[in-house]
């Protein structure tokens, strides 16, 4: 039984592992046997929320990451992407689309992305202690 | 990664491959950005062939391609794009601002 099946990974806030961390969970999410598009928005969102962490809540250090992939009941994929980083002031103005705080190599798309993509999307941060994004993608059983 | 580009007359087309996030962007940008100023097109064509992911640092990388173009009053055409970039690129609304061509299979 898949229902209850979970993983947890931990690794530093490198750019390298944004790659590392997407692919992680799309080899995770194949045993819920997934269509092409829907493992590609679940990789396209976890990289923008791994991605978050490593530009915005470790800006100019290292710091460490979590993500935790559960599989619930109704083949959905719950994923939590959390850091121990600077938080974000106002999430309401940071899920804006074009909002960004970086520079001209960032798009302000990111959380726009994951809303998308995802069928839900839930941030919380505390200033100063970290962000947590929970995020949840329902698989559409094939027959 | 690995950039190849050719011109054919006003028209620079330049190969992408690879994934591009955040890790590799700044790499895209600058590459992309020297191109443009060297060869100075009228018509620049991102090929995305081979291009197996793109997220949100894609958009970034093709917005600045685009101000490089405009600065040059050219235009900028992206085309091969298999439908992840494809849905990552109409998410954002980039669509609007430049041509998508997808890959023909």
């Amino acid at each position: 039984m898949k229902f209850g099946n979970y993983m947890i990974l931990e690794f530093p806030s490198k750019s390298c592992n944004e790659s590392f961390a997407r692919s992680a969970v799309a080899c995770f999410a194949a045993q819920m046997d997934p269509t092409l598009e829907e493992l590609g928005d679940i990789r396209t969102a976890v990289s923008e929320a791994v991605t978050n962490c490593i530009v915005h809540a470790y800006p100019n250090k290292l710091g460490t990451i979590i993500l935790r992939c559960r599989i619930l009941k109704d083949n959905v994929l719950d994923i939590v992407i959390k850091d121990k980083g600077v938080g974000i002031p106002d999430v309401e103005k940071a899920r804006r689309p074009s909002f960004t705080t970086g520079g001209t190599d960032r798009s302000g798309m990111g959380f726009t992305i994951m809303e998308s993509f995802m069928t839900t999307l839930e941030v919380t941060s505390i200033d100063g202690k970290g962000t947590a994004v929970h995020m949840r993608r329902k698989l559409q059983r094939r027959t | 990664m690995n950039f190849t580009s050719f011109q054919e007359g006003d028209k620079l087309t330049i190969a992408l491959t690879g994934e591009i996030d955040h890790h590799c962007a700044k790499t895209y940008i600058r590459i992309i950005a020297a191109k443009i100023e060297t060869y100075m097109p009228e018509t620049c064509v991102l090929d995305f062939r081979d291009v197996t992911f793109v997220d949100s640092s894609g958009i970034a990388v093709v917005i600045n391609a685009l101000r490089s173009m405009s600065q040059i009053e050219g235009k900028l055409l992206l085309t091969g794009l298999s439908p992840q970039p494809m849905r990552v690129f109409r998410a954002s609304g980039l669509d609007k601002l430049v041509e998508l061509r997808e890959a023909v299979s």
